[in-house]
């Protein structure tokens, strides 16, 4: 070690804040003049981590799953009831939507319909929480030899999850349906037109700019194809009026627990970049 | 009475084990904030999760910035800081200048606070975390050019006013010894 003198090591020691300091107000410009490498430091950090956060990931989902078996335990009763009168009420839904399934197809056929390409996807686990005060969005596990693209959709069993925004090495980062920045544009179901969702950072994304009467309650939200960044007809959640007469989406996928999603690439032409980061160019690619 | 100095003018050249131990001991703070950091982001499926990190960063610098300095030094706080915000995606640099306004503060206390227990050292802390958050919510405000929501940050504080006591008792608060620690 170095040894310095008393009044040396005095004058380091007040010297050290300010200069910390005026790093900091510098790595702030930095960041505010540079968005892409801050954005490559990031998800350089969640390649890092990854493999980390998906060693925990396992043991986390094990024990998350035994304390919902326990809490499930006291209330098996009238759950159990409740779901056979769900199961009753599926029942007849099944048998309707077989019928409609066979019309549609019927309708299609006598039409000369273009199919639609099926999507591919690849299915992969959220390791980490990657949203911050600002940001709601999750990490995912995707392996070394991916082939996950920017602007690929992420559903879960239930409903739209968000868009992948950056792609690293073994990470993807899904920007979810409720980030401050999200925009979307969707279709409300038995004719209430089109709508943009708009995240606000809460579990529910409001509804702005629907174009026809008001939405009502309770009316499914599908996302629609314009802009071509969504393909039409993924469900996304059903309407809720709030006391102060907002339209809100409660969200169909489980955003607040999600495990596992599936990455669909439906090869859109349309915008790729991020929501609400239409600037940014893309990361974790070689260029050129 | 005779005073007797923490370290001793003659003392035995510390062994290899010796050293290694104070080095660790050293580490500590550091190597437990950075634990907690990444572990906030791990999917607990917490509510309000996205509001803990800050909180523990920042109970942590404050904390080891009141009671070792020495431990917490400014560069550490200045990398949990970067850190924080590359994980959390701030904007760059937020969370280093909160960190640091945090550690200047707790030296600055620390002379008042020595020997009060934790009962004035929460409250100075709450304080602090209030300034905190609302200088983070300006900075974050100024560098993406529009008015954010200061709920997020609001939860944030709340956190770490009701974290503070048990994870101060946890890393070890001192006591009536504290002002002997100091001279």
């Amino acid at each position: 070690m170095i040894r310095l003198s008393v009044q040396t090591r005095q004058a380091l020691s007040r010297l050290t804040l300010p200069v910390l300091f005026t790093l900091s107000f510098c790595v702030m410009l930095i960041g505010k003049a540079d968005t892409v490498l801050v954005d490559q430091a990031r998800i350089g950090l969640g390649d890092v981590l990854g493999p980390l956060y998906t060693m925990a990931a396992r043991p986390l989902a094990d024990m998350r799953a035994t304390l919902s078996d326990a809490s499930s335990l006291w209330s098996m009763r009238t759950e159990t009831a409740r779901l056979r009168a769900e199961v009753a009420q599926l029942r007849q839904w099944q048998s309707v939507a077989l019928a409609l399934d066979e019309e549609n197809r019927r309708l299609k056929a006598q039409l000369a319909w273009i199919p639609e390409p099926a999507a591919s996807f690849v299915t992969a686990r959220v390791v980490a929480d990657d949203g911050g005060l600002y940001a709601r969005a999750v990490l995912l596990a995707v392996g070394p030899h991916h082939g996950v693209r920017r602007g690929e959709v992420a559903l879960d069993g239930a409903g739209l999850v968000g868009r992948v925004t950056e792609v690293g090495t073994r990470t993807a980062r899904v920007l979810l349906i409720t980030d401050l920045n999200s925009r979307i544009p969707v279709q409300i179901e038995g004719g209430g037109g089109r709508a943009i969702l708009v995240g606000t950072n809460g579990p529910r994304p409001r509804l702005l700019y629907w174009s026809d009467a008001a939405p009502s309650e309770g009316a499914r939200v599908v996302t629609s194809g314009e802009a071509n960044a969504f393909p039409p007809n993924l469900p996304i959640g059903t309407i809720h009026w709030t006391a102060s007469h907002v339209p809100e989406i409660v969200p169909a996928a489980d955003l607040g627990q999600l495990e596992i999603v599936r990455l669909f690439d439906y090869r859109l032409g349309g915008d790729a970049a991020p929501e609400g980061k239409p600037e940014a160019k893309p990361v974790g690619k070689p260029a050129g | 009475m005779v005073e007797i100095g923490p370290t001793p003018a003659i003392r035995p050249r510390p062994t290899i084990g010796g050293r290694l131990d104070g080095v660790a001991r050293s580490c500590v703070p550091v190597v437990l904030t950075l634990i907690l950091v990444l572990v906030a982001g791990a999917p607990l499926g917490l509510p309000g999760q996205a509001a803990l990190r800050p909180a523990l960063a920042l109970i942590c610098v404050f904390h080891w910035s009141l009671t070792r300095p020495a431990t917490m030094p400014g560069i550490a706080v200045f990398a949990i800081g970067v850190l924080c915000d590359l994980l959390g995606w701030l904007p760059i640099g937020v969370g280093a200048v909160t960190l640091l306004i945090a550690r200047v503060a707790a030296l600055r206390l620390r002379p008042a606070l020595a020997g009060h227990g934790l009962g004035l050292a929460w409250f100075a802390f709450v304080c602090v975390a209030v300034v905190v958050g609302a200088a983070t919510w300006v900075l974050v405000s100024v560098l993406s050019l529009r008015v954010l929501p200061a709920g997020p940050l609001l939860l944030s504080t709340l956190f770490a006013a009701a974290l503070h006591p048990s994870l101060a008792l946890l890393f070890g608060f001192p006591g009536r010894d504290a002002a002997a620690e100091r001279a």
